[in-house]
């Protein structure tokens, strides 16, 4: 069977591509094309990432012993607090989105690209700000409220830099929510003749609905925060008993947004997975409508669940009841997801190429995280492990095994697109070896350590638990090091690396019928698809080739 | 660095083999899916590894009937989680009728227990083997979590209101009692421990600790003291409502609802008198906000528990054991108010004053 994949392109002599449209500070600060920005927003979350990892090591250092001998115990709540706010709120939070999502779905869709381009730079430079008022807050001394915020500890006990911090995150939602909207008004009115709904990359769909929680749910963190602040500084009573207030409502705002923020984290992986699996398969996806209405759902869904983070709170039985079984019914979408992308594997053709292995890293840990998740669902196991260790696991296997891993293949995978080069591909093989292999070693002793007991937040801890922690550590320390790996490889391919063609992968999406790096307007000539999502069929013609 | 290290908890009352029965049941659930979606895809990760770069694998757009199936199944599966789950809830929400009552306030960062007899503790609770233990507890400043591991309980210790747990322990032994609320610097110190004894020996420890006076008693000397009696009497002329009988009675508000007189209630009209009026009274009571501790009120719940009407029915069960020989303060124990040391010899009884 003759494969003519991807028809080849013509290799037009070298034209100006994104990177090299201009020159100077000035061309990258100012500039409106999302390419560009995506850059911006690479680099100041790589920042982030190493930042709050750098908090991450010296959280499991401490927890190396169980006397708490290496920093105070103010500081290691500053510690776990900095890291749970930079992680979530400057890493995952933006990540793929603002990246991946960001530089790739103008060109998935065929357009040229944000429908707001000047929004989306005002986007970058409202996250700056943000991200500034939570670095004043570290340098200053730091906040130890937990990145939950907890009232009243927050609104009337802790003395440290809470308003900064939710400063910084308030005006940070400003960013997600324009972001979304971008991404909103981008998908329905500027794709290319021919690319209908049901032609959409998956990725696009996923990028959709992570869209909608944005839109919809960050406000309702920025309010919250708001509320904190008043009463911190006039006391108005909220939250806290004594000034009238009920420090319940604050879990119930808190969660209402960040539970979805949950999917805003693992949905745009999702989407990078349901890109990878296909092309290193070379096959169409198993059930792409299952899979594009099962992102719907779970944005859907996610809004739904919030109280299953306060089956010991004191809120009503009958609520947690309703919660719990909702929880429940959003993990069927997920289900659906896993078992479409491991069906799509069956009697392909499978490359194994770091995307790839990334891909399949994140759907095992994926699938962990996600069953793990019903534990915490069943109200009567979470009463037991609810603010233990087995909630750190859990979410970890969502957030790091899953996003972080999901984030970690689009780079790889797009790397070529990104960059014009290829990355060294036995070195990248390696990391991603090293990265599953810490973070399992990391992240699997803790859910052992949540059902003894161990409780979250501990800055010393009974001898017992020692052993796990000392794994725990040790994984860590392995992670930390898979980490630094693709830091310096990327680094280094963009000015050693071999030039990479403008589809390596073969893969079937409109972003690789481009040159690579792409020129600034995308696509010299809007394309026109006639072709269905993800079709290998030997095809000789493609309507739009530059 | 210890080389024994435990990989399961202990398992100490009658609510943890609920909880791990259903805990096993999902780790057997988890762990086939877990273990067949791995091997697929490694097993479809070899077996369908590219083997040509021409290879063209055949199009599968999906089916319906698969898709059906892992989407029945799996929820299928989660229903049964989450009925059994619920089932195990139920029980840790509702109290048997017969537990001995303990009292808690948290506060950053220590646990104060009093039992029903007046005895008072800091980090440490002695309970006796095989009796369910009912805690109403509040915090004096944020949210902390009592939370026993060996017991599989755990529930938020919340300010401004009463949470309830309970548990009955069924093997003796020293427990771990965690703070699993993040509550502030020293929030890892915030443990305790949970002394489960014999029945006989917890008879014994109470005696040799004791209290001096029951905390009805002691609530009692702080109605007098704040002259709440000024009010609340049992007499037509009487400006507040008679508290004789009160607990746990329905009773009608100005506006028309109705409620129960539980320790929520009383703890809210003390502190906020005017939020639930109840029907023919006027709002003129003042508030005690600040003028009586969180401990405080709960004495003056426990003496308004104890006015119940001749002949109780259930009312009993909180009374506390009298004739108490007065001890002097045990290391670990906290020393007592002026006002709270007060000798109160009178029984539950001779305090009741509608014979």
């Amino acid at each position: 069977m003759s494969a003519e994949l991807t028809p080849p392109l013509p290799e037009t002599p070298p034209r100006t591509s994104y990177l090299t449209a201009g020159y100077g500070v000035k061309s990258w600060l100012l500039t409106r094309d999302h390419k560009r920005i995506a850059l911006l927003y690479l680099a100041s979350i790589t920042f982030f990432f190493f930042l709050g990892g750098l908090f991450a090591l010296l959280i499991r250092l401490e927890l190396l012993t169980p006397e708490g001998d290496l920093v105070q115990p103010e500081t290691y709540n500053k510690l776990f607090t900095m890291h749970g706010i930079v992680m979530v709120f400057f890493f995952l939070i933006p990540s793929i989105p603002t990246v991946l999502g960001n530089f790739f779905i103008p060109m998935m869709i065929g357009a040229k690209d944000l429908a707001f381009p000047r929004l989306n730079l005002l986007s970058w430079y409202i996250y700056m700000v943000g991200g500034l008022f939570t670095l004043w807050a570290v340098v200053h001394g730091g906040v130890d409220t937990g990145w939950t915020f907890y009232a009243p500890y927050s609104t009337v006990s802790s003395s440290t830099h809470v308003l900064a911090a939710a400063i910084g995150i308030f005006i940070t939602g400003f960013s997600s929510i324009l972001t979304g909207l971008n991404f909103i008004v981008t998908i329905h009115t500027m794709r290319a003749p021919g690319m209908t709904w049901f032609r959409l990359p998956l990725f696009v769909w996923s990028h959709y609905a992570t869209s909608l929680i944005f839109v919809l749910g960050t406000p309702v963190i920025a309010v919250t925060l708001l509320l904190v602040a008043l009463e911190r500084i006039f006391h108005l009573g909220f939250f806290d008993p004594a000034l009238g207030g009920d420090p319940v409502l604050f879990q119930h705002l808190f969660w209402f947004y960040s539970h979805p923020a949950v999917y805003i984290m693992v949905l745009p992986a999702m989407g990078v997975v349901s890109e990878i699996v296909p092309t290193f398969s070379r096959k169409s996806v198993f059930g792409y409508r299952f899979v594009a209405y099962a992102s719907v759902a779970i944005a859907v869904l996610g809004f739904l669940v919030w109280g299953h983070h306060m089956f010991v709170s004191g809120q009503s039985v009958y609520a947690g009841l309703f919660f719990s079984l909702l929880s429940f019914f959003v993990a069927i979408p997920s289900a659906v997801k896993v078992f479409n992308w491991t069906a799509t594997m069956y009697k392909a053709s499978i490359s194994w190429r770091t995307p790839m292995l990334y891909a399949m890293g994140f759907v095992g840990l994926f699938t962990i995280g996600g069953l793990t998740g019903l534990f915490l669902a069943s109200l009567g196991v979470d009463v037991h492990v609810h603010d233990t260790y087995f909630i750190i696991a859990h979410f970890h296997y969502i957030m790091v095994g899953g996003a972080i891993m999901g984030y970690l293949g689009g780079i790889h995978y797009w790397w070529p697109k990104i960059s014009g080069k290829m990355y060294p591909e036995g070195l990248a093989k390696f990391a991603a070896f090293v990265v599953f292999v810490g973070f399992n070693l990391t992240f699997f002793p803790q859910f052992i350590l949540g059902y003894l007991g161990m409780p979250r937040r501990y800055h010393s801890y009974p001898p017992e638990f020692q052993v796990l922690n000392v794994m725990s550590t040790a994984g860590a320390s392995i992670l930390g090091f898979g980490y630094l790996l693709p830091l310096a490889y990327l680094f280094w391919s963009m000015r050693y690396g071999k030039d990479a063609s403008s589809n390596p992968w073969g893969a079937t999406g409109l972003e690789w019928r481009t040159t690579s790096p792409p020129p600034t307007e995308n696509f010299p000539v809007t394309p026109v698809v006639d072709w269905e999502p993800y079709e290998y069929r030997p095809k000789t013609e493609v309507a739009a080739v530059g | 660095m210890r080389t024994d290290f435990p990989l399961f908890p202990d398992s100490a009352s009658t609510i943890a083999p609920q909880v791990d029965h259903l805990y096993f049941y999902l780790l057997a659930v988890s762990a086939f899916f877990s273990v067949l979606i791995a091997l697929l895809v490694i097993v479809f990760a070899i077996k369908f590894r590219r083997r040509s770069e021409n290879d063209l694998p055949p199009t599968i757009h999906g089916s319906l009937l698969l898709e059906a199936a892992w989407s029945a199944i799996p929820l299928g599966i989660a229903l049964s989680f989450f009925v059994w789950g619920a089932k195990i809830y139920f029980t840790m929400n509702r109290p048997p009728d017969d537990s001995l009552q303990v009292y808690v306030v948290a506060k950053q960062w220590m646990w104060k227990l009093q039992h029903a007899d007046g005895t008072r503790e800091i980090n440490e609770l002695h309970v006796p083997l095989g009796r369910p233990i009912e805690l109403k507890m509040t915090s004096e400043d944020v949210i902390h979590s009592f939370f026993v591991p060996a017991f599989r309980i755990k529930k938020d210790v919340v300010p401004g209101r009463y949470s309830t747990a309970w548990f009955q322990a069924t093997k003796a032994g020293r427990y771990h009692l965690f703070c699993s609320q993040y509550c502030g610097t020293n929030h890892a110190k915030m443990i305790g421990w949970v002394d489960v004894m014999a029945p006989i020996d917890y008879q014994n420890w109470l005696a040799a600790g004791g209290g001096s006076g029951s905390l009805a008693a002691a609530g009692a000397a702080l109605f007098q003291q704040h002259a709440c009696n000024s009010c609340h009497r049992p007499d037509s002329q009487a400006r507040g409502p008679n508290l004789e009988g009160l607990f746990g009675r329905t009773i009608t508000l100005s506006s028309g609802r109705t409620i129960v007189a539980d320790e929520s209630y009383i703890r809210e009209s003390i502190l906020n008198p005017t939020a639930k009026l109840v029907e023919g009274f006027q709002p003129i009571m003042p508030t005690y906000q600040g003028l009586i501790t969180e401990e405080g009120v709960l004495e003056i719940i426990a003496y308004i528990r104890s006015l119940q009407h001749p002949n109780p029915a259930s009312g009993t069960r909180m009374l506390p054991p009298t004739n108490r020989m007065p001890a002097p303060n045990r290391p670990g124990q906290e020393p007592r108010g002026p006002e709270e040391r007060k000798p109160v010899n009178e029984g539950e009884g001779e305090r009741e004053r509608n014979p």
